[in-house]
């Protein structure tokens, strides 16, 4: 009972210490282009705030928990227009925030990490799933919350193969990020023993997404694209540029499931996920933004996440002890996905579970049953270490 | 025969004894079986609210609450009649409770608004709300009643609570996704599990620190299906029993030198557990395979299973 007394006292000391305090500020900035791509289906039109959602979230959730701790998160967004320099606006986000979640392309991302590294700004990775960024053109101040194409790929083609539909009609785009999408699958259909009895480019001619009378000429154009393939089980497409991939379900000449970039869809994140817990973040989620979260705003608020729990099990906002923490072998984070989160030491890319979703349902979450790994299953999903070309520098 | 017929008389005439009755909270099914402890039979099923999962008898033995999530309620049933006969002002997506030695106040886990809201039980009025952190979920009160224990889920952190300032006197980290919080019956130690970190925290209440962990290691199954929910403590405070979810085992843990001593084979996602009374049983919930599992707590077996809805989740035994 004295023991406990001395406790408490004690304890009110160091809280009236701690309350005296100035709370411990870390600054996390969010930079972006601006605008949003068109997608076919209006459904899925992304918000203006698209990930940048997902992170504020984030940050209420690290200052519910930052004020048992003295610590307080801050936001600041930054949105890169045409013809403005990603290396600017990152130069000038790192000035106030030693965090930077960015959601860019490859390229300007790269050319931001290197712009960052001796200033010793942490950068999450939370929109590209290029390979190359975990593989030839690591980087050690990038940590990767978005899943690669290989990952997707990989969840998408075991739940394939699980369900026995090993005959896949390959469909690609016509622009680069098409094809880096159908590699993917290629290799996946190696690896699971799919076998690829045919693919079919889909040109991309140009033209509108929205139109007045768009589904009678669908309606007759597809069947038409797909008449005349070999034998198959599934139509498997890989369109990321939203040119074809939404009009392929119920088209096909041959009545057979749709996945990939429509259909059944390999994803980080689904608005329909409700298990282990994700329906309090979803709740959460649309009250604070009247929209329901994507995949871009999971993988922001993982990022932001992933900085608030090295803060709290540190007990520090320095940068330099948060990012020795992440990338230590201590570090976890809890992402309602069923599982615990962990970091590839090689190359900085975040394990995760992979949703297999159909626009309304969570079909399945891979890594499915039955493909074993040594040291996680998670690391079924995507290149393994052994496979790995990346020099973290 | 005549024989056989005297023995079972005298097993009836010692029935009385053993025969308990558990509820147990179906969350997909929403209902509620109420299992027999004499013929390890389900002898009926109530319909509740939607999404029901926290569920505890009074002290007074007279009425089963159990929290319907997603009906921003606890329902409260008559044990006698078996039937839902009134509903108490929780905040928002109840999931755990706690109420004191007295039985008059109930202290409520609302996951969606980060609150632990305090209820009446005599008079069923709210009397107020205490911040926590994000999803807040186990709640435990000390053998005193003076401190009560609530977890939250993504804060990861147990809470210390004064019962009578209401005002969060500590807050200690654990491992990741803290779900339940167990009391030793002396008082000395809380333990908290945690979930998605595959950990029992120990915490000495006095200091409040972590003092210990207990870790778990099945031979042949990955360490992510490790998932501790659900501990019991037996009332001399040797042995504590911990529900390890989808590793689809219970741990037999013990408490003074905190490490495992044996694994129990039990249903899928093992979620919950409550001993009968005599301490005798165990029972568990187990959520994938929409069973219960009867383990006899001496031998360290499991005896029997039982159906029972879909998902079930939550288990109270009559006092």
């Amino acid at each position: 009972m004295i023991r406990w007394l001395a406790g408490l006292i004690g304890w009110s000391l160091a809280a009236t210490s701690a309350l005296a305090a100035e709370p411990a500020q870390i600054g996390v900035g969010y930079l972006g282009l601006a605008g949003t791509k068109s997608t076919l289906s209006l459904v899925e039109q992304p918000a203006e705030n698209d990930g940048v959602a997902g992170a504020r979230l984030a940050i209420e959730d690290n200052n519910t928990t930052g004020k048992f701790l003295n610590q307080r998160f801050t936001l600041e967004e930054r949105r890169i227009k045409e013809g403005e320099d990603a290396v600017q606006a990152a130069t000038d986000l790192a000035a106030r925030n030693g965090f930077i979640i960015a959601d860019l392309p490859a390229d300007a991302l790269l050319k931001v990490s290197d712009a960052l590294r001796d200033r010793g700004t942490l950068l999450f990775n939370a929109g590209a799933i290029d390979e190359r960024l975990r593989e030839a053109d690591c980087r050690a101040n990038v940590i990767h919350t978005a899943p690669t194409r290989a990952m997707l790929a990989d969840a998408l083609g075991q739940y394939l193969v699980w369900k026995k539909w090993s005959r896949w009609l390959l469909v690609v785009g016509s622009h680069d990020e098409d094809r880096l999408f159908a590699d993917a699958l290629r290799r996946t259909a190696t690896r699971f023993g799919a076998k690829i009895v045919q693919e079919k480019i889909f040109e991309d001619k140009g033209g509108a997404r929205r139109t007045d009378s768009g589904v009678t000429l669908i309606q007759r154009q597809i069947p038409v694209f797909s008449q005349g393939a070999p034998a198959y089980d599934v139509l498997v497409a890989a369109d990321e540029s939203e040119v074809f991939g939404a009009y392929l379900p119920y088209r096909t000449w041959d009545p057979r499931p749709v996945a990939g970039s429509a259909g059944l869809v390999p994803r980080s994140w689904d608005a329909s996920q409700d298990q282990w817990g994700a329906i309090q973040m979803q709740n959460r989620f649309i009250k604070l933004n009247a929209r329901r979260m994507t995949p871009l705003d999971m993988q922001a608020w993982t990022a932001v996440r992933m900085i608030g729990e090295a803060t709290s099990r540190t007990n520090s906002g320095d940068v330099q002890k948060v990012t020795d923490f992440i990338k230590g072998p201590d570090f976890s984070v809890a992402a309602f996905k069923g599982t615990k989160l962990t970091l590839r030491d090689w190359n900085l890319q975040l394990r995760q579970p992979i949703l297999l979703v159909d626009g309304r349902m969570v079909v399945s979450v891979s890594p499915q049953e039955g493909f074993l790994h040594q040291v996680s299953e998670l690391d079924t999903l995507g290149y393994d270490r052994p496979e790995s070309k990346c020099k973290l520098k | 025969m005549w024989r056989v017929g005297l023995l079972s008389g005298l097993l009836l005439a010692a029935a009385p004894a053993h025969a308990f009755i558990a509820y147990v909270s179906n969350e997909k099914s929403n209902t509620v079986s109420v299992i027999d402890t004499d013929s390890w039979t389900v002898t009926k099923t109530i319909k509740v609210g939607q999404r029901p999962r926290g569920i505890e008898f009074t002290r007074d033995g007279k009425f089963v609450m159990v929290a319907v999530g997603d009906d921003d309620t606890i329902q409260v049933i008559d044990a006698k009649t078996q039937a839902v006969v009134d509903s108490l002002p929780s905040g928002p997506d109840p999931e755990l409770f706690a109420q004191d030695a007295a039985g008059k106040i109930l202290y409520v886990a609302n996951e969606n608004d980060n609150t632990v809201t305090v209820i009446d039980l005599e008079k069923r009025t709210r009397l107020g709300d205490i911040q926590v952190g994000v999803e807040p979920e186990g709640m435990t009160i000390s053998p005193d009643g003076k401190i009560l224990i609530n977890t939250s889920e993504t804060t990861n952190m147990a809470h210390f609570i004064d019962t009578s300032s209401r005002q969060i006197v500590a807050n200690v980290l654990v491992d990741a996704r803290p779900r339940y919080a167990e009391f030793k019956h002396d008082a000395s130690e809380v333990w908290i599990s945690s979930e998605i970190g595959g950990t029992v925290s120990v915490i000495d209440p006095g200091k409040h620190e972590v003092i210990g962990k207990v870790n778990f290691e099945i031979p042949g199954l990955r360490k992510e299906a490790i998932q501790p929910v659900g501990i019991a403590m037996t009332k001399d405070d040797k042995t504590a029993f911990v529900a390890l979810g989808p590793a689809n085992r219970v741990a037999v843990v013990d408490v003074g030198a905190r490490k495992v001593t044996k694994y129990l084979l039990v249903g899928q996602r093992v979620w919950h557990m409550a001993f009968t009374p005599d301490e005798k049983y165990l029972l568990t919930t187990n959520g994938v395979s929409n069973d219960v599992s009867v383990i006899d707590v001496a031998a360290q077996k499991v005896i029997k299973t039982i159906q029972v809805g879909e998902l079930p989740w939550g288990i109270t035994i009559a006092p």
